[in-house]
């Protein structure tokens, strides 16, 4: 069966006329070159549809090998290129170049708050330095059951948003106070000891709220809202933080 | 091209921002307050010639920003009181702030004839 085909010249046409000019402003640093970092633009013919994370895929595979910036999966699920783009944290992989005015130079950056190793990689260090330390995994006592622990639909419900946590930083590089003082736990620490904290088969919830009671913990809270904004996953960061906070005023959960 | 660019925080980081402000200036206010009215202890004469300085429509103006701060920051707190203490505190917040910027502006044009008055008759005379 014969397949309809255009002409080369018509196909390339067609291959491109919807591709739009951008100019990539981008914050390098490479501390073997230098102590200070640089802003460099990159100008590439891109489709609009395409993410940020595809602009940035061509620079570094086209343009400039030495461009250096985190990604695993690209689809928004592991969490691991979360950078500052247009002066807000979001996924390179799930921001469209449409959505965030290609006219102008679209800025990206590293996150905030963690020390940049080199162009978009920070030190992550710190922030699950952080998650580590609230216990986020299951705490229980007595013998193992030898089914599942089971819990109703309600109880489940209550920490529901918390557990679409990706740990991407997000959240934690757009709080003032985490830029201010690397100390304070952070927003992602807070929301994954909420959602043990919450979840009725848990059984350090006490253990977890006198961890967040700390003077670097859940009180360093200034509500500035940032994270929840800066949420690749939509979770209500700031209102579990709240919930931690009330939970440590009543400890009734 | 700038060294870093401003976090581009929303309404909430903002508020926080203006809030931290006013309260630094009201605290800057209370400062000059207990020291002009602990004068009296110094002497009465030199109190009041500091608070006859006070008439003058420079330091109306000034009032004017005083009563700014303090109805914001007061306005505000409430706000960050509700998303304390309100379960649904935090998903209103931008709601919440933009009926304190509506109560602010009220207030502010109530306050421009009690605050203002004495220095507009002062500068355009009466």
């Amino acid at each position: 069966m014969a397949t309809p085909t255009m002409d080369k010249v018509e196909a390339e046409a067609a291959a491109s006329d919807h591709l739009i000019t951008v100019t990539f402003r981008i914050r390098r640093f490479n501390p073997e070159i230098s102590a200070d970092a640089v802003w460099e633009d990159f100008q590439l013919e891109i489709d609009p549809k395409e993410r940020v994370l595809d602009g940035l895929h061509k620079i570094k595979w086209d343009l400039d090998g030495t461009l250096t910036f985190r990604r695993s999966c690209a689809h928004g699920i592991c969490g691991s290129d979360a950078m500052r783009i247009n002066g807000k944290n979001r996924l390179a992989c799930k921001t469209l170049i449409k959505d965030i005015n290609p006219a102008k130079p679209i800025t990206v950056e590293p996150i905030k708050g963690l020390t940049v190793l080199k162009d978009l990689v920070v030190d992550m260090d710190p922030f699950f330095q952080a998650y580590r330390d609230v216990m986020p995994f299951l705490v229980t006592s007595g013998n193992e059951p030898t089914r599942e622990r089971l819990q109703t639909a309600e109880d489940r419900e209550r920490f529901d948003d918390t557990t679409k946590c990706i740990l991407c930083a997000a959240c934690t590089s757009s709080c003032p106070v985490f830029w201010n003082d690397g100390q304070y736990f952070g927003p992602a620490a807070i929301v994954n000891a909420h959602r043990f904290i919450f979840d009725s088969r848990d059984e350090a919830g006490e253990q977890r709220l006198e961890i967040l009671n700390d003077k670097d913990g859940v009180w360093r809270c200034r509500t500035t809202f940032n994270c929840t904004d800066a949420c690749p996953r939509g979770i209500e960061v700031t209102k579990a933080i709240q919930e931690v906070k009330r939970a440590l005023i009543t400890r009734r959960f | 091209m700038p060294a870093g660019t401003l976090y581009r925080g929303r309404e909430g980081m903002w508020s926080w921002v203006a809030h931290r402000v006013t309260g630094v200036l009201i605290f800057f206010f209370l400062f000059v307050h207990v020291l002009d009215t602990a004068l009296v202890r110094v002497s009465p004469e030199a109190y009041d010639d500091v608070v006859a300085t006070y008439k003058t429509p420079l330091v109306a103006l000034l009032e004017y920003g005083l009563v700014a701060a303090i109805l914001f920051h007061a306005l505000n707190g409430l706000r960050v009181i509700a998303v304390d203490f309100w379960s649904k505190g935090p998903r209103y917040q931008k709601q919440m702030l933009w009926t304190v910027m509506g109560v602010w502006i009220v207030l502010m044009v109530g306050a421009l004839y009690p605050v203002l008055g004495h220095a507009v008759r002062e500068v355009f005379g009466s």
